[in-house]
């Protein structure tokens, strides 16, 4: 009984004692096995490179200027871009499929399972899906031989549409949710009061659905870049040699290359990217809340 | 002795004063109410009381059943409490529910069975039809029975009622408000109920203490609070008050049912104090018909009048009509300064 | 909500046609006799059966299952306490941590395996199971973290007063009240945990040595190699498998079904940035 007391007494009187045993546990274990690796990553990346792979001391900023050569800046930009183009393909996709779902009323749950249920199932499984579809022998070279369109397989395996289409697939749902939850969010008695101030369908979506919708916009597209910009395995099995993404160069340079230091470098040049993205989503979601802004609209 | 007091009391959030220096008794068996606007200090005064919030440091005494409760958790204060949102545990059935407090006393078996099954009872919920029920499947006006019989198993001296009927309907809100005055009377119980509803206030309790700014404008009976508002606060914010200047320049109020209308031509009767004014409007009310006048320099007043047979004998007044509006100077309040 | 208009639940539906049929295909062709070409032969379970077989699969899914049980139980016991604090709490540097647990699920995968592998490497910690559950405990905190928190910022903030003043203590109400009622919460960010594990690919690949393999490294494996059914069979399987997990834990939920998965997806999706 007194020891109860005693911590009943300790959480109460200083309720700090009590927060910091909450906290201690796993932020310790996030710091110790997510900013310290990060500050090594950091450390390594302006070292000189090992003989054998590694590092090896003294301070250099080679690595950085080796990644502002064309070569890695181009491969920078073609990820950015895909990226991108990916998200915006899913958008347009993406939104149909969000009205959808929050216009229905009988069959939501289940139109909302099977959104939802790709998201819980394997990447790589379904990764290889696409490859079955793709590849020279897979399902849509078949087909078209067989129906006599083609003669010889197209090659839509390991070509920058195979890409796309692999991150369109796999991030597609992401878009959808949270486009969803604001949609559902939306009183339907602001459609009927534009209808009733003689807007035309076309304005009312561009003037009330848009603009309401915009937030579930924003972060459907944040959770589509995002993870595009990092990504590695949807370029490396669809991708191929020729199609290489940051994450597949990454990759490379702790395995084959054996250049450390540079991989490094190539990380934060990606982390960078990201982390304008995050923050320009902030602002862009931060003035979209704010009242005072909105009146230039 | 009074069952609970409040000495000094004063609590801060960061720079601002929730609770500012406030002390009251509240007497055992007494139905007590904070009143005031959103933002007086009501709830966090009830907070205080309950233990959840603690006095500033020089922040003075609170005292239960004669003993200081500052060191006191809420579970060792003895006191019932029904919350706004009715706070019912949403993995718990309503037997559980109530059964709550009961299962912390290690009581157990038929006697928590006829407790509980008590209980419900006492606030008209049949115990053989609710006790197995899940507060998801009740409607707000069962669900805030099932959190006052959840309070009232354990036989609290006091209970402490956060505005429990601000999302209920009108016409249930007003049985509810009888039926908590009842059980007050019935149960001996000590009721200590936030509201910001005045009439609410004024229906149910045996004293009021209205709350402006962190600070108590006046404490008394719901009687003396509207026949005699001290302050411009209690005069307006409880009922409606013409203000007026008196006499060697205080402020007076005075109850649109105390005015007195007559025609601009008629001889003023002795005794009163009366304006020159034009009706601006009559608005019928059912029982009352209020009369607004319009006074020089753009001021305004009202009369409220009873109907006695609008359709039969209609008022005399219409909109413009010239009239003389005034007052008995002993239904004038002079009015303290805030 | 109006009905959508016809030409919107037109391309939706072409939509969920695109986002299903690979998938279908895939588990159609799993059954499929021919070895090579995409002519379908006659239905065989040829390809389960070779599966069977397959020593390293079999070993693939104890690791998946041990590490996946492993991480998702420390996981969830830290990332659950992370979020009581955040939710219920003020304290200094909340922001930070905020941000802390924040900027793991923005990271790409590959610098976290990449990074886990240098610290690995420096610190002298020999590639194994052991590594992989870092690992994988490492990222699920903050998927956890994210459901966790999303259901407690949910719950009555009076409950744990109503118990207080009922005569629980501090303790006791959080045994009996804010546990029990945070439960559904907690079993989700379990469940966004143990499926985040063991689908992981990239980190694990990264952190893993030459013996121990989680089942996804070796499916990764013969999918980059082979070309017969074999893989359509195994991915059929760990389709298959999750699936009926999510079902079940959806049914075990209770608290309507897909509201319950949406609500989980949308606050695992969602990375906690306001």
């Amino acid at each position: 009984m007194t020891v109860r007391r005693r911590i009943l007494g300790a959480m109460t009187r200083r309720p700090a004692l009590g927060t910091a045993s909450l906290l201690l546990p796993g932020g310790l274990w996030l710091v110790l096995f997510f900013v310290v690796p990060m500050l090594l990553m950091l450390g390594a990346s302006v070292m000189h490179r090992g003989t054998y792979g590694g590092v090896e001391p003294g301070f250099t900023l080679e690595h950085y200027r080796r990644f502002l050569d064309p070569l890695y800046l181009q491969v920078l930009w073609r990820t950015a871009a895909w990226s991108a183009l990916a998200t915006a393909v899913c958008l347009l996709l993406g939104f149909p499929v969000a009205w959808m779902i929050a216009a229905s009323r009988r069959h939501r749950a289940l139109l909302l399972f099977l959104v939802v249920l790709p998201f819980w199932t394997s990447f790589l499984v379904r990764t290889f899906a696409m490859i079955f579809l793709l590849r020279d022998t897979g399902v849509i070279n078949s087909i078209l031989m067989s129906l006599g369109v083609i003669e010889e397989p197209i090659a839509l395996l390991y070509t920058p549409f195979a890409v796309l289409s692999g991150l369109v697939y796999g991030f597609l749902p992401f878009m959808v949710l949270p486009i969803y939850a604001s949609l559902e969010k939306l009183d339907p008695a602001l459609l009927e009061a534009a209808e009733v101030l003689g807007a035309r369908p076309a304005a009312r979506f561009v003037g009330v659905v848009l603009p309401l919708a915009f937030p579930g916009i924003l972060a459907g597209s944040l959770l589509v870049f995002v993870p595009a910009i990092g990504s590695f395995l949807t370029s490396d099995l669809l991708g191929g040699a020729r199609q290489v993404m940051i994450g597949n160069l990454v990759q490379n340079q702790f395995t084959t290359a054996r250049n450390w230091p540079f991989g490094a470098a190539a990380s934060f040049a990606v982390m960078a990217v990201v982390l304008v993205a995050v923050l320009l989503s902030l602002r862009l979601r931060d003035r979209d809340r704010d009242p005072a802004r909105r009146g230039s609209g | 002795m009074p069952l609970a007091q409040f000495l000094r009391v004063s609590k801060s959030f960061g720079t601002t004063r929730a609770v500012d220096a406030v002390s009251f008794d509240i007497g055992r068996g007494e139905f007590f109410s904070l009143l005031g606007p959103s933002g007086c200090g009501k709830t966090t005064t009830l907070r205080l009381l309950a233990g959840f919030e603690e006095p500033d440091q020089d922040g003075g005494d609170i005292r239960i059943a004669g003993v200081s409760a500052l060191r006191k958790r809420p579970y060792e204060r003895n006191l019932g409490m029904v919350f706004q949102s009715y706070a019912l545990f949403p993995h718990l059935t309503v037997g559980r529910n109530v059964g709550f407090g009961l299962e912390r006393r290690r009581v157990s078996g038929t006697e928590l069975a006829r407790r509980v099954a008590g209980a419900l009872a006492t606030v008209q919920l049949d115990p053989n039809d609710f006790a197995r029920r899940h507060p998801a499947d009740l409607s707000g006006g069962q669900r805030q029975r099932v959190a006052l019989a959840r309070a009232l198993v354990l036989e609290p001296e006091m209970l402490l009622l956060d505005e429990p009927l601000g999302a209920i309907d009108e016409k249930l809100r007003r049985e509810m408000q009888l039926e908590l005055r009842q059980l007050n009377r019935k149960l001996g119980i000590t009721f200590v109920y936030v509201t910001h509803d005045q009439d609410e206030a004024l229906t149910m309790s045996d004293r009021i203490a209205v709350m402006d700014r962190g600070r108590i404008a006046q404490i008394g009976s719901p009687a003396e609070i509207y026949e005699h508002p001290r302050t411009e606060f209690v005069a307006t914010f409880i009922g409606e008050s013409n203000l007026f200047e008196g006499d060697g320049g205080a402020r007076i109020a005075v109850r649109p049912e105390r005015m007195v209308l007559i025609a601009r031509e008629a001889a003023l009767p002795f005794g009163y104090r009366f304006l020159p004014g034009v009706v601006e409007d009559v608005i019928y009310q059912g029982e009352m018909l209020r009369v607004l006048v319009q006074l020089d320099g753009n001021r305004r007043c009202s009369a409220a009048l009873r109907n006695e047979g609008q359709l039969s004998r209609p008022l005399p007044w219409t909109p413009g009509t010239a009239v003389s509006i005034g007052w008995k100077p002993e239904d004038a309040r002079v009015l303290a300064d805030a | 909500m109006k009905p959508a208009p016809r030409w919107v639940i037109g391309i939706g539906g072409v939509v969920y046609l695109l986002l299903h049929l690979p998938v279908l295909v895939l588990v159609l062709f799993s059954f499929n006799a021919s070895r090579y070409s995409v002519s379908w032969t006659g239905f065989t379970l040829d390809w389960y059966r070779a599966l069977a077989g397959r020593a390293d699969l079999w070993r693939g899914l104890r690791v998946s299952l041990t590490v996946g049980l492993l991480s998702t139980v420390v996981a969830t016991c830290f990332g659950t306490l992370i979020a009581l604090a955040l939710a219920r709490r003020r304290f200094p540097g909340q922001r930070a941590l905020e941000g802390l647990v924040f900027v793991p699920l923005v990271t790409p995968e590959i610098m976290v395996g990449i990074s886990l592998l240098v610290l690995f490497v420096l610190a002298g910690i020999p590639l194994g199971l052991g590594t992989i559950t870092i690992a994988h405990i490492a990222f699920n905190i903050s998927f956890v973290v994210v459901v966790v928190r999303a259901r407690l910022e949910g719950m009555d903030r009076h409950l744990e007063e109503a118990a207080l003043i009922l005569g629980a203590d501090e303790l006791t109400a959080f045994r009996t009240v804010t546990l029990p009622a945070l439960w559904p919460g907690i079993a989700a960010g379990a469940l966004l945990a143990f499926t985040m594990s063991f689908d992981d690919y990239v980190i694990t690949s990264l952190v893993s040595g030459a013996g121990s393999s989680t089942l996804p490294v070796v499916v990764y494996g013969m999918v980059r190699r082979s070309v017969e059914p074999t893989v359509n069979a195994i991915s059929t399987i760990i389709l298959v498998g999750t699936s009926l997990l999510i079902y079940g834990a959806d049914r075990v939920a209770r608290t309507g079904g897909p509201r319950q998965l949406r609500r989980i997806a949308c606050g695992a999706a969602r990375p906690r940035d306001d």
